[in-house]
């Protein structure tokens, strides 16, 4: 029971999707299920997060083959901390879709994908095996590709095929990745490759496979010169969809860098140099492109891009202090993103579309939602004492510390240009005086909901900041968490030691 | 080999056609599949199987874990290339078009 508990979040998320499969005509039936076996599932995490936090690193050795010749999972504290955050994103959106998904596209499967995608994530995050990532990354890009393309608009079916295709391309490559990697070292289990790696004298080729990698994981991250896929893609979807994609989709690429380059591939000085111009261009790109779009939903997924910089930038300073920033960074990020992107969802109803020179007046219409939505969009560019704020704090005396002034001046950058985009989003959605737009018809707006679908749409969206305001006033519960992983990221020898209990 | 299958696949993909795009995909994924292959070490030998008089094996053998690899890796690949080969007809019957340069439209700054 005890040993196999590190697949639970995975089989539970299973046993939800195939239940659900059986529904595949009865949407109402479906949402029911799926709120539960979200809830149920939710409860797993948590009781799984606890168990590691008070019990250390527990591995799972599938089929009993002893590592490295079986697949390992290894539940260490990053891997359950983000499963337990994907399960409480899925929780919510799972009621968020109650109001955001028209039966029509519930009939076409979208709760059991919505639970396949959410089983992919947590494999991925629990996987101690590259090749058993790699298979994860593909669980989670099919059943991504069918979330974007449901419903079949004509934007989404191009935002599909642009998305489609990089995608394809980043498999390929880690792909590539993979198969060198084997070649040179026989193995595919992460532990055994950290053993294995400094052993290799050839350093070049090892640090060729590293890029190689990077490349891979760089697409699905969306760093600078490969995010063109996403602010392409992630406004296509209905708000739900692209809350589950800018929440959590680029931070498994994210993860699996900050795992690769931690465990497998300790950081070179080049490699370090690479990591940190791509974190600065990141940071500046994705700034200003937020900066000039017109489209609220736009405007947040260049924000994910900008702030992918910090969780990178993070890594590519690879020092204890630092990677303790990116990864309550990324914690505070998922959360927050998530959130946006459902608030998207609401002005979706309440104007009709996205584009910020159609909205306006929310702030007298709404007086209450303003208030609520203000929340996050602070907590995003950091104003203490909200979550935004604390992972800064690690990361500026990180770079400041390792003497990286440029990282140091372009994270003041990216503080400073996410507070101009948020307030340019505040002055047009809130502040500016309500506009006279022709209404669309066969759309149903906000105010003609009725009592259950507004909370459907609130309700997730408050209990979210609840989260965001838990980070914020209880930091410190985060930090330790955080300060664990980081020191554990640092010392890989803990990780290899709990994958191989009697070698060492 | 693999070598010509990676840059006739890259070359594929920077065309303008949807279609050659998506073989541009195929043809690169079978590139990867055949280094896999090669990366496990291409060997006149034994199957792997351990003989029961005995704990290991004597000379030469396959590694079978490439051929494992590659196994998944085409069955997934297989899956994802039925999916975009519908997903193009889609494009195509929605767009109107299948050239990827008229497909701009979600680049708008509107």
């Amino acid at each position: 029971m005890i040993e196999n508990l590190s697949i639970f979040p995975i089989l539970g998320q299973a046993i939800v999707a195939v239940i659900l499969l059986f529904f595949w005509r009865r949407p109402k039936w479906q949402r029911i299920l799926s709120i539960f076996g979200s809830s149920v599932n939710l409860f797993i995490a948590a009781a799984l997060f606890y168990f590691i936090y008070e019990h250390g690193t527990q591995t799972t050795q599938l089929g009993n083959w002893e590592a490295p010749f079986g697949i390992t999972m290894v539940a260490d504290l990053l891997a359950v901390s983000l499963v337990l955050l994907t399960n409480i994103v899925g929780f919510v959106l799972s009621i968020y879709s109650n109001a955001n998904m028209v039966s029509a596209r519930v009939k076409f499967g979208y709760y059991a994908m919505f639970h396949f995608l959410i089983m992919g994530l947590s494999g991925a995050f629990l996987t101690g095996d590259i090749f058993n990532m790699y298979v994860w990354f593909e669980v989670i890009i099919i059943s991504s590709f069918v979330l974007l393309t449901i419903g079949g608009r004509k934007i989404q079916i191009e935002g599909a095929v642009k998305y489609f295709t990089l995608n394809m391309l980043s498999s390929i490559v880690f792909l590539t990745g993979i198969a060198m990697l084997y070649g040179v070292t026989g193995t595919l289990n992460m532990a055994e490759l950290g053993r294995v790696i400094p052993t290799i004298e050839n350093t070049g080729i090892v640090d060729t496979i590293s890029l190689i990698f990077f490349i891979g994981f760089g697409v699905k991250a969306g760093v600078f010169p490969l995010y063109f896929w996403l602010p392409a893609s992630y406004h296509t979807p209905p708000a739900a969809v692209s809350a589950l994609f800018g929440g959590l989709l680029t931070k498994v690429g994210v993860y699996a860098m900050i795992r690769t380059f931690t465990l497998i591939f300790p950081l070179s000085e080049m490699n370090q140099i690479i990591l940190a111009v791509i974190a600065i261009f990141t940071i500046f790109f994705g700034g200003i492109g937020a900066l000039v779009q017109k489209d609220v939903l736009r405007v947040f997924s260049y924000l994910i891009i900008c702030h992918i910089g910090f969780m990178v930038g993070g890594l590519s300073l690879f020092t204890e202090v630092a990677l303790v920033g990116a990864v309550f960074y990324m914690f505070h990020d998922i959360i927050v993103k998530t959130t946006l992107f459902m608030m998207g969802g609401v002005f979706f109803r309440i104007f009709g579309n996205t584009k910020l020179y159609n909205m306006g007046g929310l702030m007298n219409n709404y007086p209450r939602l303003s208030l609520l939505f203000a929340i996050p969009l602070f907590a995003l560019v950091g104003i203490p004492p909200l979550s935004g704020f604390w992972p800064k704090i690690s990361l500026f005396g990180a770079s400041y510390e390792t003497g990286n002034i440029i990282m140091l001046v372009s994270f003041i950058f990216a503080s400073l240009i996410t507070l101009i985009i948020i307030a340019k989003v505040w002055n047009d959605t809130f502040a500016k005086k309500e506009l006279e737009t022709a209404k669309l018809k066969q759309l149903k707006y906000f105010d003609q909901f009725d009592r259950r679908e507004k909370t459907a749409m609130i309700l997730p969206i408050a209990l979210l900041i609840g989260v965001t305001l838990y980070y914020s006033f209880f930091s410190e519960h985060i930090q330790i968490v955080a300060e664990r992983i980081g020191h554990d990221l640092m010392h890989p020898e803990t990780y290899i030691k709990a994958v191989f209990p009697s070698k060492n | 080999m693999t070598g010509i299958l990676y840059a006739a696949g890259i070359y594929l993909i920077l065309r303008r056609s949807l279609v050659k795009l998506i073989i541009g995909i195929v043809v690169l994924g079978n590139g990867v599949n055949l280094l896999i292959f090669l990366m496990g070490g291409l060997v006149k030998g034994q199957p792997p199987i351990i003989p029961k008089d005995s704990h290991h094996i004597e000379g030469i053998f396959a590694d079978p874990v490439p051929q494992a690899l590659i196994l998944t890796a085409i069955v997934i690949s297989f899956g994802l290339q039925s999916f975009a080969i519908v997903l193009i007809k889609r494009a195509y019957k929605v767009l109107q078009t299948d050239d990827i340069d008229a497909m701009n439209k979600t680049d708008d700054i509107e």
